[in-house]
Formats: structure tokens, sequence, C-alpha cells
């Protein structure tokens, strides 16, 4: 208070210095610069594109909300987020049940166990795009080793059309999106079934309940905070999923398989569209933030992950 | 056959070595002197080009490059990348203003940028002057309101292969030269189990190409020549009735087909007729294994429709060079350079069949002559109509094709997802879209 003004600019440094609030938002700038670099720089420009007409090659002009217009009365847009929407739940909820059952069994005291997790990995290691070819030749129109062995066998006559069958398609594009994704969600599960104590369950069967009492009131809810973020980045993935589908299909057969980020691809990169293409890609976002909440406050509530009711 | 076809070529042949003349100096009065053009001081170039199809054309390319270093001093560094990623790359170029100095790319690209590109109008009306002209679907990728703002450097053959022997199993004893008998061709070999297969599927080059043939042959077009959308015409119509005929007659699975596929199940003894470029001919060659059908195998153009002449997309590409380079000169000295007669020549050659040549004079090129597999692909650079005919080149003619927009009509159509008159229906407002209605 006695201060002379003179002594108060050296102390001002100081304070700051020792300030936390300072320091901790010093510390924190190289993340922030980071992320507005690479985060929000991009999805920025990306929704700029999608309100503007660039093309490849030419800076566009803001056009309001035209690319939105001109995608909600085309049947091939719909089409793709028919497609997306289909693909993510089905595939989502295939990997989901198939990893959950992969994860228990693996939990289980079984002979050479740690060879099973390490192999399970296998084909969340292998590149998608080399899963993706080997998955082309198995639904190759004439050469698929599925038609070859029923033809050996008998079963069939002429080759399964995998891939040219919109239903055929849509099926088969799923099988291998789902025969990648289920390492992940079994070995996050696995994960997570080993942090639950053993001792409840020891407790319950006391108590005699039965394997899926402890399963429905134990291992369940105990599981339900890594299930959300599990199935979370699940979704997600299967949601933006690119590679599998433009090297199986591009898409087809007319658009049958076509998702939301292969159709922006297509009209941004090869079609030349940026705009149009940016516009498709931020359609996305809608859903992939009403799947991040619904995972987040649907599954994640403590009551039900305490075993109690809402 | 063979003979007839080589009596044709050598018919062709005399033609064109006419234009020929001039490369012993015989120039012709009204052709302009060769222009001039002086490499600046310490000028070095980068050309980004696609992936090589065949290896002896970049060893060519290479060679004729080395050449020009020899002579000028110039150094020319050489990028390449794949063919589908060489028109996002250039356009960026153009758009940024810095990287390669000159483009190799396809179809409609210079035509997306045209103020990004020198003018090269009196290089390329001397070329055309000098060596028997240009072909005009080549040139009209190649100019803008009547200037050059590239080269055109060749056409990707398309050309339909066939089994020789299965053809006259199935009691033909010539190739069909029109679309009627083409499609009677078809049943009879379906019939004998050794069935044809043209892609529906996804297939960036021979979808296109297939789709391109089935609307132009019956006198169909996307546009008219002020840009308008006129795809919905009864000659469309005509032609995908025509394609579900065909289709009909196909091996099954051929919605899915993507660019490998069709070379796949020919070289397998699956399909015994499609249309694909030259190099499953050598594909086929290569492998002992497949030396019968390789002897067996033959080529010809794809069958004249109502509309009465051979008319075929093929691939394009042009060469151009960006406005941002800075040595406009060098770069113009190295195409005049990489166009000579000889290099051109030795570079078509090197290409065995794959590159039809861009100007006429090099249509005696002996490279079409020595397999009798090569003259189909000889005519491609005669045959070619540019994409999005009869319209303009640009945006709208790239965006329609990028967007599978003709090959998607076919497909619903002959697959039964819709009438014939619903697809169109829905090309149509596809294309509207493009074209901006």
């Amino acid at each position: 208070m006695t201060m002379t003004t003179t002594a108060k600019q050296p102390l001002a440094f100081g304070n700051i210095a020792r300030s936390n609030t300072a320091v901790g938002l010093f510390f924190m700038l190289p993340a922030a610069v980071f992320l507005l670099c690479f985060l929000t720089y991009p999805l920025g420009l990306g929704v700029w594109l999608g309100f503007t007409d660039t093309t490849i090659g030419r800076e566009g002009i803001f056009i309001g909300l035209e690319n939105y217009e001109a995608l909600a009365r085309d049947s091939v847009f719909w089409m793709a987020v028919y497609n997306t929407i289909f693909y993510t739940l089905i595939a989502s909820i295939l990997k989901f049940g198939l990893g959950l059952w992969l994860a228990l069994i693996l939990n289980e005291h079984l002979p050479f166990k740690s060879f099973f997790r390490a192999i399970i990995l296998l084909p969340w290691v292998v590149p998608t795009v080399l899963s993706a070819l080997a998955f082309w030749w198995i639904y190759d129109a004439q050469f698929s080793i599925i038609s070859w062995s029923l033809m050996k066998l008998g079963w069939i006559h002429s080759p399964i059309n995998f891939l040219g069958d919109p239903n055929n398609a849509r099926a088969s594009v799923i099988a291998a999106n789902v025969w990648r994704g289920i390492p992940f969600v079994a070995i996050s599960l696995l994960a997570g079934l080993q942090t639950i104590p053993q001792s409840l369950h020891e407790a319950a069967s006391l108590d005699g309940a039965t394997g899926w009492q402890r399963f429905r009131f134990i291992t369940l809810p105990m599981l339900t905070p890594i299930i959300a973020v599990v199935m979370t980045f699940s979704v997600l993935f299967t949601f933006t999923d690119f590679q599998l589908i433009y090297v199986l299909t591009k898409g087809g057969p007319v658009n049958a398989t076509h998702l939301m980020a292969t159709l922006s691809f297509q009209r941004g990169i090869p079609g030349g569209q940026l705009g149009e293409g940016a516009a498709i890609a931020v359609a996305m976002i809608p859903f992939l933030l009403a799947s991040i909440l619904f995972s987040f406050f649907g599954l994640q509530r403590r009551k039900w992950q305490q075993g109690g009711q809402d | 056959m063979t003979i007839n076809r080589r009596h044709l070529l050598g018919a062709s042949a005399g033609l064109v070595a006419a234009a020929g003349l001039n490369r012993f100096g015989l120039t012709p009065a009204f052709a302009q002197s060769a222009p001039a053009y002086k490499p600046e001081e310490g000028a070095t170039l980068r050309l980004l080009r696609w992936v090589p199809f065949v290896p002896a054309e970049e060893a060519a390319w290479l060679a004729n490059t080395k050449k020009f270093t020899d002579a000028t001093g110039v150094q020319v560094r050489i990028d390449k990348e794949s063919w589908e990623d060489v028109r996002p790359k250039a356009a960026v170029a153009a758009n940024v203003g810095s990287g390669p100095d000159m483009v190799m790319s396809w179809f409609d690209d210079p035509q997306q940028y045209p103020d990004k590109l020198v003018d090269v109008t009196e290089l390329g009306e001397y070329l055309g002057g000098a060596h028997g002209g240009w072909y005009p679907g080549l040139e009209g990728y190649a100019k803008r309101d009547g200037k050059f703002i590239a080269l055109p450097l060749c056409a990707i053959g398309n050309a339909v292969v066939y089994r020789d022997s299965h053809m006259k199993a199935a009691g033909f004893s010539e190739f069909p030269k029109d679309t009627a008998g083409f499609l009677e061709l078809c049943k009879a070999m379906q019939a004998k189990g050794t069935p044809a297969g043209f892609p529906h599927g996804k297939a960036v080059g021979d979808g296109n190409n297939y789709a391109h043939w089935l609307l132009w042959s019956h006198g169909g077009k996307m546009v008219d020549e002020g840009g308008k959308v006129v795809i919905n015409s009864p000659e469309t119509l005509a032609s995908v009735k025509y394609a579900q005929e065909l289709y009909k007659t196909f091996i099954p699975g051929t919605e899915s087909w993507q660019d490998v596929n069709n070379n796949r199940a020919f070289l397998a003894g699956q399909v015994s007729l499609t249309a694909n470029g030259v190099s499953v001919y050598y594909a086929a060659v290569k492998d002992p294994a497949m030396k019968a059908i390789a002897d067996d195998m033959r080529s010809t153009n794809l069958p004249i429709g109502p509309v009465g002449q051979s008319v075929e997309l093929h691939q394009t590409s042009t060469i151009s060079i960006f406005k941002h380079t800075k040595y406009p000169e060098a770069a113009k000295a190295y195409l005049q350079f990489m166009y000579q007669a000889d290099n051109m020549n030795a570079w078509i050659e090197g290409a065995s069949a794959y590159c039809c040549q861009p100007l006429k004079e090099f249509a005696a090129n002996p490279v079409w002559t020595a397999n009798p597999i090569h003259a189909a692909y000889a005519k491609a650079s005669g045959t070619l109509r540019p994409n999005g005919y009869a319209g303009p080149l640009g945006a709208a003619s790239a965006g329609t094709m990028a967007d599978y927009v003709l090959v998607d009509m076919y497909a619903t159509a002959v697959t039964g997802q819709m009438t014939p008159e619903d697809a169109i229906a829905q090309a149509e407002k596809r294309a509207n879209r493009y074209y901006k209605v």
C-alpha cells in the first residue's frame, strides 16, 4: 500500500510468475498452439469450405447453404447417409457382442492364454489396406475362395456375387469391418475385466449367485465405463471408415456401399468439388457428436455403474 | 483376317506417310518455321508425371530427357505420382503457384485452371503443322478459346480383346462390326459357356470407357454444345436398353468390377471377351503359362452403333507448363525437343502400343505394325471423343466423370434397380448439379 510506483514494476512480474494460474496457462500454451494449428484450424477450414464453392485449383466464394441445399435433394447423398448409419449400427453391435464374448472367454483360465491374447490382436495390427486387399480377393466375383470351396462341396453352382448385389455387398463390407474391429473391443474389454476385483465374484458365489447373475450384477456394471469409452471409439472409427470401402467397392455397386467419408472423397478430390466434399464431411459431425454425447451421458451414469437403478 | 487388317493399316499408314515426308526436310510450305526457345541461364525443370504403365515407355522418356540435358545443360527432374494422384497434386501446384514446372495430366485437367498455364499456342501450331496435324479429339483437351494451354501427349488406347477360338466356336468367323452383330456374338458366346464381361462397377478407366462407348455409339450425349444437359433423350434410352441386353450375356458379378477385374478374369480364362488397354496382352505374353491365351488373343475396336462411326472415350494425357515456372523458355524448349520426330517415335515405340500418338505423322510408327494385336490400339487417337461431349471441357465435365454419373446410370438400369427411364432421369439430375442449372 505504501509502495511507490517505481518499485511496482519488478514485483508485478514476480507476482505473475508466482501465480499458479499464470504458470499453468503458460505451460498449457504449447498444447493449445498444437491443438489450434492441427485440430481447430483444419476443422474450421473444413466447415468454411462447406459454405463455399471452392474447387481444386480455384479459390471459392461464400455461397451460404447452397451446398447443403443441393445435398438435401441428392439421392446419392441420402443413400450414403443411410449406408453409413446402417453400416455403423450393425457393425458396432456385432463388434460389441462378439468382442465382449471374446473378452469373457479370454478372461477365463485357458491353456496358452498369453498366446491367444497375442494372436487375437492380429487383425488389428495388419494395416487396413492389406487386410482390405485380402478381403477383396475373398469376395472376388470370379475367384472367391468362399465360392470356390462351396462349389467344390457341391452346395452352390455359381460363384456368390459378394460385391455385386447391393445387400450382399453391404453384408460383405460389414463382415470385413467386424473382423477388423473385434480385437480392439475384445482387448480393451479384457483389460476392463481384469480390473474387477475377484473378491466380488467370490462373495456373490458364496451368496449363491448364478453365472448369469454375476455377469449381470457385477461384471456388466463394473465394465460400463470401459464399454462407454471403447464403444465410443469403435463407433467413431466405423462411422468414419474409408479404406475398407475404397479398396473393396469404391462405393459400388451403384453407390450401395458408399459411406459419407468415401462420397466426400470422391466428390472432393478426384471430382475436384472441394466445397461440396467438405459439406459432406461436415454433415458427419452432428452424427459423431450425437454418438459421443450418447455414450458419455447415457452410459456413464454413476448410479447404474454402482449397481443401483436410475 | 490378319491380311485384311494389315492391308487396311498399310493403307492408312500410306496416307499419313505423305504427312511424314517433312521428317526428311520436305516441310510443306504452309507450316511455320520452327520456333527457337533459348533456355534461361541456369534453368532447371521439374516435371510431374503419372507412374508409367510400361517400363520401356519411361526408359524412352528418360533417355530423351537425358539427350535434352546433354544438348542444353538444363537439368530436368521427373517426379512420378500414381495416376489418380496427379490431378489433385497438379491442381494444388497450379493454385498455390509452386511445385513442378510442368505436368503430364489426365483428361480435362488443364481446363480446370487454364489461367494458370503458359500459352503454348506457337509451339502447338508449329508442331501440328510440322507433323501432319493433331488429332481433333486430343486437340480438344489441350485447347481453350482457340489457344493451346497444353500439348496433347497421347491417348491410352482401349480396344476389345477376345479369344479367337472361342469366337469361332460360337459360330462367328469374323468379329462383328456393328452393335447388333456384337450382341449376337455375346449371346452365342454365353451359350457356349465362354461369356463376355465389361465392368459396370467403379472402374475409373475401363468402366468409363465402356459407358461412354454405349452412350456415344447410340448417338446419346451428356450435354450439348452450350453445356446444357441433354442426357435424357431417346438415343440414351436406346443405349440403356442395349446395355441391358448385353449385360444378360455377361459373366455374373461385373457390377462389382473395378479396373483390374476384367484383366484378371480374362487372363484366368473366365471371360473370353472384354475391352482393355494393351497391357492385358503383355501380361499374357510375359507368363509362359499363359502362352495358349496369348496366342489365341485378338484385338479389335468396339463395334459401331447407330451413330455410324467409331467413337470412344479412351484415356487422354496432355502436358502443360505452369505459369509459376521461372524458366518458361526452357520448358518450351524441352517440350519442343520431346516432340521432335525421332524422340517422339522412340517414346511411342517404347510404350509398345500403350500410348497412341497425338500427331498424325506418328501413325507411321513401326510399333503399330510390329504385332497384329497393336493395330486396334493405333486408332485410339482417331476415334477419341473428349469427355463431356459435345459441351465445353472444365470442372463440370471432370466432376461428372469423377462422380461416375454415366457409369452409375448404366449400372442401375442393367441390374434392374431402376427402370431405364428412371436411371436416365437420375443421371440427368446428377449431371445438372455439375453443369449448374
